[in-house]
């Protein structure tokens, strides 16, 4: 019965399910016949820490809707309902706020990864655009996700974020109106985030994560040396230096996992708003659409755009700052998605590339982080030239990639994955 | 409206535009949620002082009488003082807050996310800084909180407190240290010129445990959380070490 | 990656200990999530018990108070009323003595209250949840028999009560009305949703 190609149980309830479903196929695929490099170091984490999170957010999201009442008249009253009346509501809240942070954290970690070993490379182009969307898609999770609670710094920073599609030449008002769905941040505007906060964002994320792990099963994970162990097999076909998903990674994910959970649950118990990072202030505050709070930060995670976009203070070619700001956020983003394309280094991972593209990396890093920590910070003179000197390396990362990859010594790549 | 965002965007606005009054907050104190006899004498001054005016919307009598280890019948005889509040309800006021707004210009703001909002230093430092003003309405102000509209309303307590010069063992802005007595010389110096019913270390301590009192309120969880999380940590622990070898002991087979 | 030199004992000893401690995590997680279904504090608070005051509440008359969303009758029988309902045959009722716990254990005696003049009922028919109707009167019209002594008739399917709130036989309800827990707090305070004290 069923597809004689397919791996199956020899009898029993799972030869039934076999027989209609190709479960023993799938496990195999994904986990017990899945060969991953051997050689995989700490990076190597996030990836699935990135999926555990994914579920903490569906879980504790999907129990905060039960209590939280998508209303501008009522939404901030029934956070404050699940933080008191409901059981255990605070805990559920705050793994909720929390895992936001948690995951872009995992996330640009797993990212970076990517950028030290050459995980986008050639075939893994796919891998990466997906992921790159996944990042996307996450990020208006996030921003939609703000807004819910309906505090000072939720409606304000919407009231920022939306305001930069009015920088669109001549549609940018209309459009800026069309997605509030009002002439000003309101209830319904707040009702339609939450239907995408709560289902289609969600299902569109699920989806992505999926195609992510189905295009990275099919073409087989990178490693620390950025070298293919498909090239060297043993005589049953299996790679050399490959070892297969489960159990090896699964119990070492595991104890990846338990590490996680240690500090996530730190700040879940002891420092739930993030020194007023993952959980600002002025929040505390009902919003109110007369009064601006002192000063407006987004959260963590978004400023180090936040900064691109207030670095950009000079006119360009016609198009004023307030445009070309929101080109450059946007361009910074999507410059990410040409990445597989501007490497031309003939190898992938940073250990065999030369020292242009060591520092180059090492300078892009320190340059997000520092546009990160001026996002959250007011800005002054000094500050803004900041940004932008961080700002043209940030680009310059990309930009020059081309030239500097191809020009550069690389080393000799080993045969064998290393240690 | 969208242009002054734009402004709002590039020139940022906040810079160093701080909260409402502007002044730095002189007086900082340790919130100690474990302290019931702190927490319930706080919440006798806050349903005695500051309820006529502010609400606590989202705190329930009944979950801080639990919380703070106080009988239902003690609750309901000396804390709940209007018949239409029942011990399940939260600390609603009786008075409208458009009458408010036309007599402080401003309704007086819910309290229960104060805590959160400003922090424990501001509203310890807050209720310890008003100071007698004749050219004020309420004939005080604030010197953390500038121009405030609210009254002293702890000042039976406290007694009519004066800016005078004097030396103050706090640091002043803008006065430097003298080495020889270690006090500082400032004409912004606040003292107690006709005494309330407390003597000023006394008031100090109430005004701790109301200022503690809000601090529980601003996150009633955060009792639970602090019990519970030594536990939890303590298992995660236990899980990870024994992830730790079940990982080494499969790990043993790769070369 | 051979199976030589691997120490199963240990193996299955740390797959075991890992799975028992993981399992017991699991749970722990559910915890908060199992017991945030719970009624809320605001859900308590809004079922909290509830006083009637029936100083004003005349002989032979009922008056409604809401409890957990469901109304309680809270009635004053006169003696009239009482030995009406005392003298119906057993043989009429389906649960005479009250032996189906429909009612807290100090509430006794085929008047089903603690005081006799004073019954307090949960108005809902015990087969679909209709509210019966009222009818003290004997011999009323419409309550589909002829001896009747007074009682409650459920106009939506007939079922009918007597002024205990005992259910009579032949009629689709099967136990009698629901007793709620109430106390006295003064003789004219009763508090619906507490327990008398056991002092």
């Amino acid at each position: 019965m069923g597809n004689p190609n397919k791996a199956k149980a020899e009898s029993g309830i799972m030869r039934w399910v076999d027989d209609r479903f190709p479960a023993t196929q799938m496990w195999q695929d994904h986990l017990s016949k899945y060969y991953a490099p051997k050689n995989f170091n700490f990076w190597y984490f996030f990836g699935s820490l990135a999926l555990l999170v994914l579920v903490n957010q569906i879980l504790t999201g999907i129990w905060l809707t039960m209590s939280f009442n998508p209303s501008a008249e009522g939404a901030f009253a029934s956070v404050e309902y699940i933080m008191r009346d409901v059981e255990w509501g605070w805990l559920i809240r705050y793994m909720h706020t929390t895992g936001a942070s948690a995951f872009f954290v995992v996330v640009y970690l797993h990212m970076f990864r990517g950028l030290l070993y050459g995980s986008y490379r050639a075939p893994r182009e796919l891998v990466w655009i997906f992921g790159m969307t996944i990042y996307l898609a996450l990020m208006a999770e996030a921003f939609m996700g703000y807004l819910l609670p309906w505090g000072q710094m939720s409606y304000w920073g919407a009231q920022v974020i939306i305001s930069l599609f009015s920088a669109i030449p001549a549609i940018g008002p209309d459009l800026a109106q069309w997605v509030r769905g009002d002439f000003l941040i309101s209830g319904i505007t707040l009702n339609r985030f939450f239907a995408l906060h709560v289902v289609a964002l969600p299902i569109v994320i699920l989806a992505l994560v999926v195609l992510h792990i189905i295009a990275l099963h099919e073409v087989g994970s990178n490693n620390p040396d950025g070298i293919d162990i498909k090239q060297k097999k043993d005589e049953t076909g299996k790679p050399l230096d490959g070892i297969p998903f489960h159990p090896y990674y699964t119990v070492k994910d595991l104890f990846g996992v338990a590490v996680f959970l240690f500090v996530f649950c730190v700040v879940v118990f002891y420092f739930p708003e993030g020194g007023g990072y993952f959980i600002e202030k002025p929040n505390f505050e009902p919003a109110n659409p007369l009064k601006t709070p002192d000063h407006i930060a987004p959260v963590w995670y978004f400023t180090p755009f936040y900064a691109i976009l207030r670095a950009i203070t000079f006119s360009l070619f016609g198009l004023d700052a307030k445009f070309l700001g929101v080109m450059f956020m946007g361009a910074a983003i999507a410059v990410l998605f040409v990445l597989p394309w501007l490497d031309r280094s003939p190898v992938r991972s940073m250990r065999y590339k030369g020292w242009i593209s060591k520092v180059m990396l090492a300078l892009f890093a320190i340059s997000f982080v520092i546009l990160g920590v001026l996002g959250v910070l007011p800005a002054t003179e000094g500050r803004t030239i900041l940004a932008q000197v961080c700002t043209a390396i940030y680009f310059a990362f990309f930009l020059l990639m081309p030239i500097y990859t191809r020009l550069e010594k690389t080393k000799p790549v080993p045969e064998r994955v290393t240690g | 409206m969208k242009k002054q965002l734009f402004a709002l965007l590039f020139a940022l606005v906040p810079c160093t535009a701080m909260a409402a009054g502007g002044a730095s907050v002189p007086y900082s104190m340790e919130p100690d949620l474990q302290d019931q006899a702190s927490l319930q004498n706080g919440m006798k001054l806050y349903v005695n002082y500051c309820m006529g005016c502010h609400s606590l919307e989202y705190q329930r009598f009944a979950r801080a009488a639990h919380d703070l280890g106080m009988p239902q019948d003690l609750v309901e005889e000396n804390l709940i003082f209007s018949s239409d509040l029942a011990y399940n309800d939260q600390l609603h006021i009786a008075m409208d807050s458009g009458d408010a707004e036309g007599w402080f210009g401003a309704p007086p703001p819910d309290l229960t996310l104060e805590a959160r909002l400003r922090g424990t230093d501001w509203i310890y430092s807050y209720l310890l800084s008003f100071y007698k003003d004749p050219s004020r309405p309420t004939g005080v102000n604030n010197a953390v909180f500038d121009l405030v509209a609210m009254p002293n309303v702890l000042e039976p307590l406290q007694g009519v407190q004066e800016k005078v010069c004097a030396e103050t063992d706090r640091p002043v802005e803008g006065a430097e240290l003298d080495p020889l007595t270690g006090k500082y010389q400032s004409c912004e110096t606040l003292q107690v010129t006709q005494p309330g019913e407390m003597e000023p270390d006394e008031f100090e301590e109430a005004v701790y445990d109301l200022t503690n009192f809000l601090a529980y309120v601003g996150e009633p969880s955060k009792l639970q959380a602090q019990t519970l999380a030594p536990k939890v940590l303590i298992f995660i622990f236990i899980f990870g070490v024994i992830a730790y070898l079940l990982k080494r002991e499969y790990w043993r087979d790769i070369h | 990656m051979a199976d030589n030199g691997v120490n199963k004992g240990r193996r299955r000893f740390l797959v075991g200990a890992t799975t028992v401690v993981g399992g017991v995590g699991a749970v722990g997680v559910a915890v908060p999530f199992v017991a945030s279904w719970q009624p809320s504090a605001r859900a308590r608070a809004a079922g909290a018990p509830v006083q009637a005051d029936v100083s004003k509440l005349e002989a032979g008359q009922r008056m409604t108070v809401e409890w957990r969303g469901r109304p309680v009758w809270i009635i004053r029988r006169t003696s009239e009323m009482i030995e009406r309902t005392t003298g119906i045959e057993a043989s009429r009722l389906a649960d005479p003595e009250s032996e189906v716990p429909q009612q807290p254990a100090y509430v006794s005696g085929p008047l089903r209250s603690v005081r006799d003049e004073i019954g307090v009922l949960i108005g809902i028919c015990t087969h679909l949840g209709c509210s019966p109707l009222f009818r003290p009167e004997p011999d009323a019209e419409g309550v589909g028999t002829e001896d009747w002594p007074g009682g409650f008739f459920c106009p939506c399917h007939g079922s009918r009560f007597d002024l205990a709130g005992r259910v009579f036989r032949n009629v689709p309800a099967p136990t009698n009305l629901e007793v709620p827990p109430y106390r006295f707090e003064s003789d004219d305070i009763i508090v619906v949703g507490e327990d008398e004290e056991t002092a």
